[in-house]
């Protein structure tokens, strides 16, 4: 019996390693200090009350990037481990399966785990409060849709301590991801983790198209709407036509290692090359997923740190819709090398450098946005300008690789890593940090200090050119991804141990950033934002007082120009005020602990499937549509009313302590 | 302003960064094998990677300088008095002009490509006078296996070639898909179960080259390298004839024993058996099935194959795409 349970704790743990009884360690301090300190504070009531069921769309997106934030904690500390095990040959600090693991879940992280929930924390932020909205169209749903994310992201990190990390690289090719090659639990996580938030980021993109469709503030036309709200909705219509597709991918693939099917297998008429097709159709979409709203940020910071109108507004919009129908005929430039032929690959070069020209066009009107401005260099900003020269070196080698000849020698080396990366950090990460230091005062009330984030952009940004400049020359030099040590006749370790010391300086940069918010939070007083404008904006998010109470907008705004916000405060400095209609009771939802219970049974599902327990997937799926009835049938009051004289006292209370 | 000195010093911090960065990319040792092409095809790549970087930068490299340029000079301090215009958001031309700039750049790139699509088209066998060597290659966990079937014999993970004789390789997996790719000689291409893909190489200098696989294929990927040995025709002659003379020969056993997931020192084998590489492509199709990649590329091979023993499997495989009823 003591045998049976030691065989079986061997394998449902993950054994052998200090690292994996280090992290067991912290994880078990991590949690018993929380619950420690809920406990003696006595706040397990507001932590319930406040956070697991609220609806608020501001809340959800804190609980967005909070989780975002740890998860870029958890995968930066995966891409050092990396970097250190590369930095001289033949180091041993891990052993080729762990680095393998360890890749893997750095891109799954990354990707899913880390940019998607931080792009959607600043939806959630941003959106509503832009177009003038109370909330976003389906609040139920976008509280379902963080929780999925949170449950999924968390069976996925779980696999790190049971039952053993996916390592068939993040886009889990087949047939090595398939049972064959891959018999362990980790794919299982893997595609749990994913089908889980998965399910939550489909949602949240139909939740805000309808909202952007349907809530704007009277007056607010299609060709009125806020820049950053135009690139959420060009991301949202990717989500819906992507997302699907690696559903459905990842079901296949669940099938196959689960129910014996043979759609991706070597052997009985499986076809490998169907499921690389398939995962890339989503796979370059979400690319333009993750970088448009990035855009977006750009957009809003430059033309308000340059004190001056978006330049070609119409063109920004123009472009990234462009861009979001061509990311659907690109997929196939990931694999030039699969011997399709020179049609075939002719075909996708070309729609794939053709998406150069509505980016090019991008950066002109951000350069002339700035063009004849007034330029402050404030920590949003500074992201914001640094992301144009990453940006253009993205491109220059993103063209690069578009030309298919070309490809079939840059493909799989270190010169594609250091290509992905300069788009991925330099324009997706750089963009987010900059719309999270822009959005951070509507968030918490307060500004984030300055040097202390002065120091972590730099440290950021010079360790980014560090660490992957090199990237590009062992590219050229043969050097291929996801090798876990290579010798000393390759002639590749001085760029190597350059790259891990620019690692090293970005994760500095990100220790700056903690300290930067910790001092943030202990001079609290010092940094309020009394006005609720700190920057000079000129759209709606920055006519309430910050942090925005409950309901946003007191009385809903009558929108006339583009920069509605900016064009007010001209006038009200002219003397001009708009009449402002009487403040009347405000509809808002409730909030409800269904979202946070059916995302629990969706875990225990998960988990089941995971290992094969069928004690475990039944009772969850049952839980899932028991909460489903729940919500369908048994909760018709979701909503109540704030009294007007509510809001006034709110009001007042807010606006009179300016 | 004591902000000033500051953004200065870290601009020159920048500035500086990135000029090391430079140096050490060009000086740190390493050898840039993609710019050291020794054949045709490696060659022509490295032609259409200057040429259409070239291009790119044209556009990149003035707009690099012009953000630095706008960054510094419209920088908000009580000292600089440029022009301030907060409305000006809209211009025709100024817009049709870098909507035409790039549209112009990336037409002239897209026909460049197009062309050298089809003239590298890796299936595509290279004109030369001299008949082309067969050299068929399989992938295995996590070693590379070299079949010679006009010469009748193999090697793993090392392979010769004869100087300035076009190669032409046969290529799939008995394992996971990998990459195979000899950077000096050119561009790579998977390596896939129940195929037979094709690239044409050539190399016209003498040396030991690197080769290895690039497509990640599990635990031990990392040590699917090989030396690529390019000989004179003489020596290649003899390397064949000692191979043939000391070797042992490779059985269907022994491949079988290969084949298991493990690493592998360099080999050699006096004789392969009969239509091995044949059966390992056609291992993985089923029978009657559909699957309309099974000998990928064969279809179109118009050269004479014939003493290969390629041109059963040729056929084999075509009559699957017929029944499937592509192409």
């Amino acid at each position: 019996m003591l045998d049976k349970i030691k065989e079986f704790a061997s394998t449902f743990f993950v054994t052998g390693d200090p690292m994996i009884y280090g992290a067991d360690v912290s994880i078990a301090l991590a949690t018993i200090g929380i619950v420690f300190v809920l406990t003696y504070f006595k706040k397990w009531g507001w932590l319930w009350k406040n956070w697991l069921t609220t609806v608020d769309h501001k809340k959800v997106g804190i609980m967005y990037i909070l989780a975002a934030i740890l998860m870029l904690f958890r995968g930066g500390v995966d891409a050092l481990l990396m970097r250190i095990q590369l930095a001289t040959p033949d180091v041993t600090l891990l052993h080729p399966e762990h680095y393998n693991q360890i890749f893997t879940t750095h891109g799954t992280i990354m990707i899913l785990f880390m940019a998607m929930p931080l792009m959607f924390g600043l939806f959630n932020i941003a959106v509503p409060l832009q177009i003038g909205a109370r909330d976003v169209a389906f609040p139920f749903l976008n509280a379902l849709s963080f929780w999925l994310f949170f449950m999924g992201a968390m069976l996925f990190n779980l696999s790190f301590v049971i039952g053993g990390s996916p390592d068939a690289g993040w886009l889990s090719y087949p047939p090595l991801s398939e049972l064959q090659f891959s018999p362990g639990v980790g794919q299982n996580f893997y595609i749990w983790g994913i089908q889980i938030s998965g399910i939550g980021s489909l949602a949240t993109g139909i939740n805000f198209i309808v909202t952007i469709i349907k809530m704007r503030a009277p007056g607010m036309t299609w060709m009125k709407m806020p820049v950053f709200t135009w690139s959420v909705f060009s991301s949202c219509v990717i989500i819906i036509f992507a997302f699907p597709i690696l559903t459905v991918t990842l079901a296949l693939l669940f099938l196959d290692r689960f129910g014996g099917g043979h759609f991706f297998t070597l052997d009985f008429g499986g076809n490998p090359m169907m499921y690389i097709n398939l995962i890339w159709m989503w796979g370059h979409p979400e690319v333009y997923i993750v970088v448009l709203p990035a855009f977006g940020i750009y957009s809003e910071v430059i033309s308000v740190f340059s004190k001056k109108k978006l330049f070609g507004y119409k063109s920004m919009v123009y472009a990234m819709f462009i861009i979001a129908i061509l990311s659907f005929f690109t997929w196939a430039h990931h694999f030039f090398t699969m011997g399709s032929g020179a049609d075939v690959n002719a075909f996708f070069a070309i729609s794939t450098m053709v998406i150069a020209i509505p980016t090019g066009v991008k950066v002109f009107n951000w350069l002339f946005t700035m063009y004849r401005g007034k330029l402050e260099f404030k920590t949003p900003m500074m992201w914001s300008i640094a992301f144009i020269p990453n940006f253009l070196i993205a491109g220059l080698t993103g063209v690069m690789l578009s030309v298919a000849p070309a490809d079939f020698q840059f493909h799989n080396s270190y010169f594609l890593i250091a290509h992905f990366h300069s788009a991925l950090i330099g324009g997706v990460v750089f963009g987010y940090l900059a719309g999270l230091y822009y959005w951070w005062p509507k968030m918490f009330g307060f500004t984030l200090p300055e040097t202390p984030g002065k120091w972590a952009f730099w440290f950021w940004n010079i360790g980014f050119y560090v660490c992957f400049i090199p990237q590009y020359s062992l590219g050229l030099m043969g050097m291929t991804r996801r090798l876990s040590t290579y010798g000393w006749d390759t002639g590749w370790q001085p760029l190597n141990m350059v790259s891990t010391v620019g690692a090293f300086l970005m994760g500095i940069g990100f220790l700056f950033q903690v300290l930067q918010i910790l001092l943030g939070i202990k001079n609290y007083r010092k940094l309020k934002d009394t006005t609720g404008d700190p920057w000079g904006g000129h759209t709606l998010e920055w006519s309430i007082p910050s942090p925005a109470p409950e309901y946003n907008f007191a009385t809903i705004p009558q929108v006339e120009e583009r920069d509605d916000w900016w064009a007010e405060k001209d006038k009200r400095a002219k003397g001009i005020f708009r009449k402002q209609p009487p403040i009347e009771a405000i509809h808002m939802p409730k909030n409800s602990a269904i979202p946070f219970i059916m995302s629990v049974f969706f875990f225990i599902a998960g988990f089941g499937f995971v290992f094969g327990w069928s004690f475990f997937y039944i009772p969850g799926l049952i839980g899932v549509a028991i909460c489903m009835i729940c919500r369908s049938f048994f909760s018709y009051d979701g909503d109540y009313y704030i009294p007007a004289d509510e809001v006034k006292r709110t009001e007042a209370a807010i606006r009179g302590s300016v | 302003m004591n902000k000033k000195p500051k953004a200065i010093i870290a601009l020159v911090l920048t500035v500086l960064t990135v000029a090391l960065l430079i140096w050490t990319c060009f000086y740190a040792g390493g050898k840039y094998v993609v710019f050291d092409p020794k054949g045709p095809i490696g060659q022509a790549q490295k032609e259409l990677i200057i040429l259409t970087t070239a291009l790119s930068a044209l556009i990149i490299v003035p707009v690099m300088i012009l953000t630095f340029f706008i960054v510094w000079r419209y920088r908000d301090t009580p000292t600089n008095k440029v022009k301030y215009q907060p409305h000006w958001d809209d211009s025709k031309k100024l817009e049709t002009t870098w909507w035409a700039i790039p549209i112009i750049v990336i037409c002239i790139i897209a026909v460049i490509t197009a062309r050298y699509t089809y003239m590298l088209e890796p299936s595509k066998p290279i004109a030369s006078t001299q008949k082309p060597v067969t050299i068929q290659v399989t992938s295995l966990d996590w070693k590379w296996l070299f079949m010679y079937p006009e010469e009748g014999i193999a090697t793993v993970n090392q392979v010769h070639i004869p100087k300035g004789v076009p190669v032409r390789f046969e290529l799939t997996a008995d394992a996971p898909m990998n990459s195979f790719w000899i950077p000096q000689l050119g561009g790579q291409i998977y390596t896939m179960s129940g195929m037979a893909m094709k690239l044409h190489l050539q190399a016209d200098h003498e040396g030991t080259y690197f080769g290895s696989g690039a497509n990640f294929s599990g635990e031990h990927f990392g040590q699917m390298r090989f030396d690529v040995e390019v000989q004179s025709d003489e020596e290649y002659k003899n390397w064949v004839a000692d191979i043939k003379k000391q070797s042992k020969p490779l059985t269907k056993d022994g491949y079988l024993a290969l084949a298991k997931p493990g690493l592998s020192q360099p080999d050699e084998y006096s004789s392969i058996p009969d239509g091995l590489f044949k059966e390992i492509v056609n291992k993985y199709v089923v029978e009657g099935s559909s699957n309309p990649h099974a000998g990928h590329g064969e279809a179109t091979s118009t050269e004479d194959s014939s003493k290969t023993g390629t041109e059963e499997h040729a056929e084999m495989d075509m009559s699957h795409m017929n029944m499937s009823g592509h192409n």
